[in-house]
């Protein structure tokens, strides 16, 4: 049974009084075996919508429930055990003088024993594939190899709700690729609610529910594929749809029936392998 | 300016327990004019290789050649400044550089460095402001009030105000919106052919690559793994695979579309549009046109 992990119920933010609404009465949940991507242009909200998640900031307006708990100042360091965060540039979040020593840190700080810690830089560090830089110090790292162990840092505390604020934007494409692997069997494994704020299209084909800001509101949201066949529209508000939706549309231009808006190559080709058995 | 590496090496803390080899026997020759990618898996070496490009790094062995300028472990140009004013580099997350307390400072800061007349600053401004596709307004705001993809591009633009021949881009779209991306893609690509520069951009679009490039160099452990036009590299699926790199989408689609339906349509840089028009042949047959 799914339970509501996040609630916004009519949330608006700004950073100041005399600035504009970053957020304007938002609301949306999400549940806690979900995965959820946020999309929309910079500037349009969704890393404000992270940030107000663990209590980085407070609406001026509305409420936020996490875990049942309201997000105050008096919750916020509970909620902080629920949240785990990975933002986008890794140099921002380092401290400690080894990769194994930075993955301990969080624990460090929820007193974990050393035994379960150790299992665990051990486990989280192969989950990201840098099981072999235990003892290196972090600034010998490249900028894809820091962010793996940002990731094994945030898992290592068995958050219930990931968050990755656009975390791969840095990476190469096989390290991306690797990242969401990882990140999408951890989500199945352990029951854990994810959220993906991103550009990346690739990582909002893959997610349960697509929501779609802009100009701090909610644009849309649905599943992936119903988003993506709004293609006009999403250029509209500056975001992209990936080649296969593109590839798509020219083959309809081009007079073929295909039959539904693809997520892949692979449904587009068995689309096309249907026509062709008929002809 | 014509950039040569021959058997270029690159060892971090050489002669320590620590030592590194990011670069290993580099040769490639960059024509004047070229508007070069170079793609490679993270730790290839390629933010080695640019930090070559303006006498940042020295090569251990070897010899670099941009222009005019040699640079070897047993020549080194004491003045490194004439070679800095014509290489520009647009490093990862440029934004982070900004300090100045107005948009205009800041953009003035580089040509101030090399010690370019305040005359000629002012007027090297009001080219670039355009160029980078902010308005004169901003000028006397602070930098740190604008928003990031506008904070990119005012750093860009303390590059531009140097004029520099060549061009360097680490990455110059991460962290960007789509339209952003598109955006400061296509104002590269417009200076590059407007000025006449030669660029070298370090991406991992393959994408980008594909669209922009003349000619690409894929890195792997700091040696030279293929060389070619964009269209010959980028549909060497296996070769690429080997180095954790992929082809662009649109070679992937080909390539899978061959596997069904045992008809090869070759990829020759055709558009999307073309590209639906050859797969309707295969699919549905000439007969029903």
């Amino acid at each position: 049974m799914s339970n509501k992990l996040i609630e916004f119920k009519n949330v608006s933010f700004r950073y100041g009084e005399d600035e504009p609404w970053v957020l304007k009465n938002v609301s949306f949940a999400i549940e806690d075996d979900e995965w959820v991507a946020i999309i929309g242009h910079n500037g349009s909200g969704k890393s404000t919508i992270a940030k107000l998640i663990n209590g980085l900031l407070f609406p001026q307006q509305g409420e936020i429930i996490i875990a049942g708990k309201k997000v105050t100042e008096d919750t916020v360091w509970d909620i902080r055990k629920e949240v785990g965060m990975v933002f986008q540039n890794p140099d921002n979040q380092f401290v400690g003088a080894t990769v194994q020593d930075d993955v301990a840190f969080g624990m460090e700080n929820r007193g974990v024993s050393r035994e379960v810690m150790i299992e665990r830089i051990n486990q989280t560090l192969k989950a990201v594939g840098m099981q072999d830089y235990r003892l290196t110090e972090p600034h010998r790292l490249s900028g894809g190899q820091k962010q793996r162990v940002a990731i094994a840092s945030v898992l290592a505390i068995s958050p219930s709700v990931l968050i990755l604020d656009e975390a791969t934007a840095m990476l190469d494409p096989s390290g991306r690729k690797e990242i969401m692997q990882t990140v999408s069997q951890l989500q199945d494994k352990q029951g854990l609610s994810l959220i993906t704020i991103t550009h990346d299209l690739q990582e909002v084909v893959q997610a349960d529910r697509v929501i779609v800001m802009n100009n701090g509101e909610i644009w849309d949201e649905a599943v992936p594929r119903a988003i993506f066949s709004k293609k006009g529209e999403l250029r509209k508000i500056g975001l992209d749809v990936p080649f296969v939706a593109i590839l798509a549309d020219a083959l309809k231009e081009a007079g073929i029936m295909i039959s539904q808006e693809p997520l892949n190559h692979e449904e587009l080709l068995e689309d096309l392998w249907t026509l062709h058995s008929k002809t | 300016m014509d950039i040569t590496f021959e058997n270029v090496t690159y060892i971090y803390q050489h002669n320590t327990p620590f030592e590194h080899k990011a670069l290993e026997n580099l040769s490639f020759h960059i024509e004047s004019g070229s508007f070069v990618a170079v793609v490679g898996h993270t730790g290839s070496g390629k933010s080695t290789l640019i930090s070559h490009l303006n006498g940042l790094s020295i090569p251990t062995k070897g010899k670099v050649r941009i222009g005019d300028y040699s640079l070897s472990k047993e020549h080194k140009p004491g003045d490194m400044k004439e070679l800095r004013s014509r290489v520009g580099v647009v490093f990862q997350y440029p934004e982070h550089q900004l300090f100045e307390e107005t948009v205009e400072k800041d953009i003035a800061f580089g040509p101030e460095n090399f010690g370019v007349s305040e005359r000629e600053i002012k007027k090297r401004i009001q080219e670039v402001i355009p160029a980078v596709g902010l308005p004169e307004s901003m000028l006397e705001r602070s930098p740190f009030d604008l928003s990031g993809g506008q904070m990119r591009r005012v750093a860009i633009a303390g590059v531009l105000a140097v004029k520099p021949d060549v061009l360097v881009l680490d990455e110059p779209t991460a962290g960007l919106d789509p339209r952003g991306q598109k955006e400061i893609m296509d104002m590269f690509y417009r200076l590059h052919k407007e000025q006449g520069l030669t660029t070298i951009l370090v991406t991992h679009s393959m994408e980008d690559a594909l669209k922009y490039a003349d000619h690409v160099m894929i890195l792997n452990k700091g040696t030279k793994y293929l060389e070619g036009k964009p269209e010959d590299v980028f549909i060497q699926k296996e070769a690429l695979n080997q180095v954790q790199l992929d082809v662009p989408e649109i070679v992937q689609f080909l390539i899978s579309f061959e596997q069904k339906f045992k008809t090869a349509i070759p990829y020759q840089k055709q558009s999307v549009e073309e590209i639906a028009r050859q797969v309707q042949r295969v699919v549905i047959g000439d007969e029903l046109l």
